[in-house]
């Protein structure tokens, strides 16, 4: 009984001891589905490729990827304008308002395409990997709701609440940030 | 048996002797500080190794007097009394005088490394995961230019080096030249170097960075004042343009293409700086922080999949068709 309880709790500890695997590279075909979100007409919310489900969801919920994105966020230059997510010339991620809908197609859709009130488009400047990073990321900010991963840690000095500190909320009293009043669906 | 056993003997430390010249050993030190650092430890082994064959002869004649066995309690004559007191007396003072020794002696080695004048080059070098960033200034904003992983140094003159951590602490060692210094993020560390004889020395991060902390080396090459200036005013000039259509075609495809988002091709719209400065990358011996040979080949195996060249790093893998594949890394092979 002593030795099959012990045994059990050795199997336990080294099923722990499991890494999280990183994707370092996409093989071309699933980079290519990867690209093909099945979007509404008006360019906000649709569905993912059966892909992204197939591979359980890895923007969303691997710390990598999520690390990778926080990092592709000052690399590309989205603090100009979105700062540490508190908004600036583009809108905040942190207020719990968004243009066009906190989910991963549409916030994919806003930067692979770019959104007609001065957000560019990023299609010819990463690859698709990179933008999904960047999406997991920035929905990440502004969660809604608490995720078990989390990028890593800021050097520098925290504006927010760390990105594992989810959700935002205490953000959302603030209301929206007025940048035009073409508003998208609201939380 | 015997012959086979002095062979040995004689042919071991000539191997292990062998490995300790080359381009990247604290043995084979042509820099002013290298030189200071390799005659101190030379000494201190030297010798240490005296004492330590002293004591040990010391404890084996004590040992070997005294094999037979004597009555308890030992008490020695007034004489060897005074014998034992004397001993000690010069143990202590030698230990003192070898340890006094040393410090004066790397006193004045860690002096020479601090080896300052007025007529020093400045270069900035960055440390990033994985790959090294190298800025030269000049007496115009117009003559500042980057480059990355070669580190270009006339011989004979001190060079400055200032050494930032990007992302993580990164260590800049080039054994032949110089001790270590480390990179840290938010900190301005600095390191003179100079170089006494023209050579290629290899330097290598030596500080855990990730998963590529070995793959992150780099080269300076310290060469004759002449040779200097002409290498630095051909870095300075813009990257040429492409004389042919394969080669043109191949800028438009970096240029359409994430790269320029990444990389700066000065004389170019490509201005990012994730990534290495490609204005002269034809020029430069190695990619990829020392992974393999520039030639239009390896660029373009690079190019085609660096993930799974050097797993982790931060250029992903940029979908390309095999024709402009060969017209980018041909035109990149062309950047001399
Ligand atoms: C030049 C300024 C600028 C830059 C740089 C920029 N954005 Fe934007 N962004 C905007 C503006 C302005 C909007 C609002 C567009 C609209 O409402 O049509 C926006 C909207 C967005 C949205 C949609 C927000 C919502 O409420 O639905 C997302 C997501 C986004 N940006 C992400 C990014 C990311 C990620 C980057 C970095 C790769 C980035 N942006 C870089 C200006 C910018
Ligand atoms: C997301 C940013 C990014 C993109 C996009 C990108 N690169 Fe890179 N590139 C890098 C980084 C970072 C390195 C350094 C990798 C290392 O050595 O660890 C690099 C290294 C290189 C090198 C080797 C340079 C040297 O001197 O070591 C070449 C050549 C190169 N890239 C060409 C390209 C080409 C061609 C493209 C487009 C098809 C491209 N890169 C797209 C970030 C990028
Ligand atoms: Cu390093």
């Amino acid at each position: 009984m002593r030795i099959a309880t012990l045994l059990t709790g050795l199997a336990i500890a080294v099923a722990g001891c499991q890494r999280e695997e990183r994707q370092l590279r996409l093989d071309p075909p699933i980079a290519e589905a990867l690209d093909k979100v099945a979007l509404m007409p008006n360019g906000i919310s649709g569905a993912p490729p059966n892909v992204y489900f197939a591979l359980e969801k890895p923007y969303e919920t691997n710390a990598y990827n999520l690390s990778q994105g926080k990092r592709l966020y000052s690399w590309f230059g989205c603090k100009t304008c979105h700062g540490n997510g508190e908004g600036g010339i583009g809108p905040a991620f942190l207020d719990g308002w968004w243009y066009y809908g906190p989910d991963m197609v549409s916030i994919f859709a806003s930067i692979r395409d770019g959104r007609p009130h001065g957000m560019p488009a990023y299609r010819d400047k990463m690859t698709t990997d990179q933008i999904w990073q960047l999406a997991g990321y920035v929905q990440t900010i502004g969660s809604y709701a608490g995720k078990t991963a989390a990028p890593s840690r800021s050097d520098e000095k925290h504006t927010r609440p760390a990105e594992n500190r989810a959700p935002a909320k205490i953000q959302f009293d603030q209301g929206p940030t007025p940048l035009h009043p073409d508003q998208g669906p609201t939380p | 048996m015997r012959r086979a056993t002095r062979l040995a003997w004689v042919v071991t430390p000539a191997v292990l002797l062998a490995g300790c010249d080359g381009w990247q050993s604290a043995l084979d030190a042509h820099g002013t500080s290298a030189v200071s650092l390799k005659q101190l430890i030379i000494l201190i082994v030297a010798v240490c190794s005296v004492v330590w064959m002293l004591v040990m002869i010391a404890l084996i004649m004590a040992l070997w007097r005294n094999r037979r066995e004597r009555p308890l309690p030992v008490t020695p004559q007034p004489s060897t009394q005074r014998r034992m007191t004397a001993t000690v007396i010069a143990a202590v003072a030698a230990t003192t005088v070898v340890i006094s020794g040393f410090t004066i002696m790397s006193f004045f080695a860690t002096r020479a490394l601090g080896i300052g004048g007025n007529d020093e080059l400045t270069i900035k070098v960055r440390g990033l995961q994985w790959w090294w960033s190298v800025e030269y200034f000049g007496a115009r904003s117009e003559e500042r230019f980057e480059t990355a992983n070669e580190i270009h140094i006339p011989v004979g003159r001190n060079v400055r080096f200032k050494l930032e951590g990007l992302d993580v602490i990164h260590s800049f060692w080039v054994p032949s030249l110089a001790g270590k210094q480390d990179l840290v993020p938010g900190r301005a560390n600095e390191l003179i170097i100079r170089a006494e004889k023209p050579g290629i020395y290899r330097g290598q991060c030596a500080e855990f960075c990730g998963m590529q902390h070995a793959h992150m080396a780099f080269l300076v090459i310290a060469e004759s004042p002449d040779e200097f200036d002409k290498w630095i005013n051909a870095q300075r000039q813009p990257a040429v343009q492409p004389s042919e259509e394969e080669l043109a075609g191949g800028q438009r495809t970096f240029l359409e293409k994430p790269c320029a988002a990444c990389h700066t091709v000065r004389g170019t719209a490509a201005s990012g700086t994730t990534g290495p400065d490609l204005t002269h990358v034809g020029s430069r011996k190695y990619i990829a922080a020392g992974l393999f040979e520039t030639t239009r080949g390896s660029l373009a195996a690079w190019i085609a999949d660096p993930q799974t060249i050097k797993p982790g790093n931060n250029m992903p893998m940029v979908p390309l068709t095999p024709e402009e594949l060969r017209a980018v890394s041909a035109y990149l092979a062309s950047l001399k």
